[in-house]
C-alpha cells in the first residue's frame, strides 16, 4: 500500500521548475535578496582572506599598506579576523535574507493554497508538497548564492587590486577564496531552506478543505 | 444480481467550533449509495450538502458516526492509505473547477496518473484519449486560463476518470457555468457514469441534475429529508418546471 502513491524525482523537479518559471519576476525577487546577501557575505570574507594572505608574505610594503588601509595589525598577529562590528553586519544582513525569503515564500504559498489543495484531493502526500516547494527553494538558493559569491569574489579581487595595487597578484590566495566562496553558496543555499521550510510544513499539513476554502 | 453499497454513510454529525459557538451543520446523517448509480445530493445552501460531500470524499472528518466506502471506515485509514483512496478509488470534480493553473490540460489530466505510478508515456497516450473523450481533442496544449469555464469542467471531467475511480464526486459541478454548457457538463457525467458503470454523487441545486439522476438524496437543515428514486421524481419535476 505504502508504494502505490508515488511522485518521482523527475517528476517533482519539472514541476518545481514550472512553477518557477510561471512565477519568474517574484523568483527573481526572492533570489535577488539571497544574491545580495551572500555576496556581501563572499565580499566581506574574500576581503579578509586578501588581507591574510598579505599579511603572511612578509613583506615589508604590504604591511605598510594594511596598516593604511586601517587595518589594526599586531606584530605577533598571523590572521586578520573581522572586526565585531563587521561580523555583525554579516550576520544581520544574513538575518534580513531569511525574513525576506519567508516572507516570500509564506507569499508564495499562500497564493497556491487552492493548488495543493487540489493536489492532495488528487492524492498527493504531505511531502510531496514539502518536496515541490523544498526544490523550488533549493534551485533559487543555488542560483543566488552562485551569483552571489560570484559578484562578491569579482567584487573584493578587483577593490583589493585597486587599492593595493598589481603587486598582490603573486601572492592571492586562490585556493581560500574558492573555498570562502563554496561555504558562502553553502550558507546561501541553507539560508533558502531555513527560509522554505516553515511555510512548506504549514502548507503541507493543510486539510484539503481547508485549503481549497480559501478565497482567492 | 447483488445490488453493491459502495458509500455506506451511518451517523454522521459534524459540528463546526466558531469559538463563541458551535455550528451543528450536519445533524445526523444515514445513507446508502449504490454502486453505478448517478445519484444527486439536492439542497439549499447552508443544508449541510457540501460538508456531506466533503465527508464521502474523505475530505473531511466527521465530528461522530462513520463513513465507509466499499466497506473500510475511512476514518481507519492512514495518510498513505487516504491519500491511496483519493487517488484512486475517488475523482473529484469541483464547482471552481481547480485545475492547476500553471499545468497545460493534457498535465492536469496526467497528474492523478503520476501520483498513482503510471509511467510516463502510458499516461500521456491515456491522457490524450481522455480528453478525447471529454470532446477536447487539440486543445491538449492550453493552459486552464485558455480554456472557457465549460472546457475546464471537461478538463476537470477527465482528470477525476483518469485512474478510473469507482466514485465521481461533483460538488456544484455546473455551479459556475451557463445553462447550456451545464447540461453539456451533465450529460458527460451521465454518458460516463452509464459507459463506465461509475458511481457519480453531485451535490448541488441544480434542478437540471434531476433529470440523468438515478436517486436524488434531499438534505435539509443537516438531516436527509427524503430520498427519492427515479420514477417517484419524473411526477415532481414535471411539477417544478411547469
Amino acid at each position: 500500500m505504502r508504494q502505490l502513491v508515488v511522485l518521482p524525482w523527475k517528476q517533482s523537479l519539472i514541476m518545481s521548475y514550472k512553477s518557477i518559471r510561471a512565477r519568474f519576476f517574484r523568483s527573481l525577487v526572492t533570489t535577488m535578496t539571497l544574491v545580495l546577501a551572500v555576496s556581501f557575505l563572499a565580499f566581506s570574507q574574500i576581503s579578509i582572506d586578501i588581507a591574510d594572505a598579505m599579511l603572511v608574505s612578509d613583506n615589508p610594503v604590504f604591511h605598510r599598506i594594511l596598516l593604511q588601509s586601517g587595518y589594526d595589525i599586531l606584530p605577533d598577529d598571523v590572521s586578520l579576523s573581522a572586526s565585531p562590528k563587521q561580523r555583525w553586519i554579516v550576520v544581520l544582513s544574513l538575518l534580513v535574507c531569511v525574513v525576506g525569503i519567508i516572507n516570500a515564500q509564506l507569499m508564495s504559498v499562500t497564493e497556491r493554497f487552492r493548488e495543493i489543495g487540489t493536489m492532495k484531493c488528487l492524492g498527493a502526500l504531505d511531502r510531496f508538497i514539502v518536496r515541490i516547494f523544498v526544490m523550488e527553494a533549493s534551485m533559487q538558493g543555488f542560483a543566488g548564492s552562485v551569483t552571489g559569491a560570484f559578484v562578491g569574489g569579482i567584487a573584493a579581487c578587483s577593490g583589493a587590486i585597486f587599492r593595493f595595487g598589481t603587486d598582490i597578484l603573486p601572492i592571492f590566495p586562490w585556493q581560500d577564496i574558492l573555498s570562502t566562496s563554496a561555504l558562502a553558496i553553502g550558507t546561501g543555499i541553507g539560508l533558502s531552506l531555513l527560509g522554505v521550510l516553515y511555510p512548506a510544513i504549514m502548507a503541507a499539513r493543510m486539510q484539503p478543505v481547508e485549503a481549497m476554502r480559501v478565497e482567492q | 444480481m447483488i445490488i453493491k453499497q459502495i458509500v455506506r454513510v451511518t451517523g454522521v454529525t459534524k459540528d463546526f467550533d466558531l469559538g463563541k459557538i458551535v455550528v451543528n451543520v450536519l445533524k445526523g446523517i444515514d445513507l446508502e449509495i449504490e454502486t453505478g448509480k448517478y445519484v444527486s445530493i439536492m439542497g439549499p445552501s447552508g443544508s449541510g450538502k457540501s460538508t456531506l460531500f466533503n465527508m464521502i470524499g474523505g475530505l473531511d472528518k466527521p465530528t461522530e458516526g462513520k463513513v465507509f466506502i466499499d466497506e473500510v471506515d475511512i476514518a481507519q485509514l492512514d495518510a498513505y492509505e487516504l491519500a491511496w483512496l483519493r487517488c484512486r478509488k475517488i475523482g473529484y470534480i469541483f464547482q471552481t473547477f481547480n485545475l492547476i493553473p500553471v499545468m497545460t490540460a493534457l498535465e492536469n489530466v496526467t497528474l492523478p496518473m503520476t501520483f498513482a505510478g503510471v509511467p510516463g508515456d502510458t499516461a500521456i497516450s491515456r491522457g490524450m484519449e481522455l480528453l478525447a473523450q471529454v470532446g477536447l481533442e487539440g486543445r491538449h496544449a492550453h493552459k486552464p486560463a485558455e480554456l472557457s469555464g465549460g472546457q475546464q469542467q471537461r478538463v476537470a471531467v477527465a482528470r477525476a476518470l483518469a485512474n478510473t475511480p469507482s466514485i465521481i464526486l461533483a460538488d456544484e459541478p455546473t455551479g459556475n457555468l451557463d445553462l447550456k454548457t451545464g447540461e453539456e457538463i451533465i450529460s458527460l457525467l451521465k454518458q460516463m457514469s452509464e459507459e463506465q458503470g461509475v458511481t457519480v454523487i453531485s451535490a448541488t441545486h441544480d434542478y437540471k441534475m434531476l433529470n440523468v439522476s438515478d436517486q436524488v438524496i434531499w438534505i435539509r437543515d443537516g438531516r436527509v429529508d427524503k430520498i427519492q428514486d427515479r420514477d417517484e421524481l419524473e411526477i415532481h419535476t414535471g411539477g417544478m418546471s411547469s
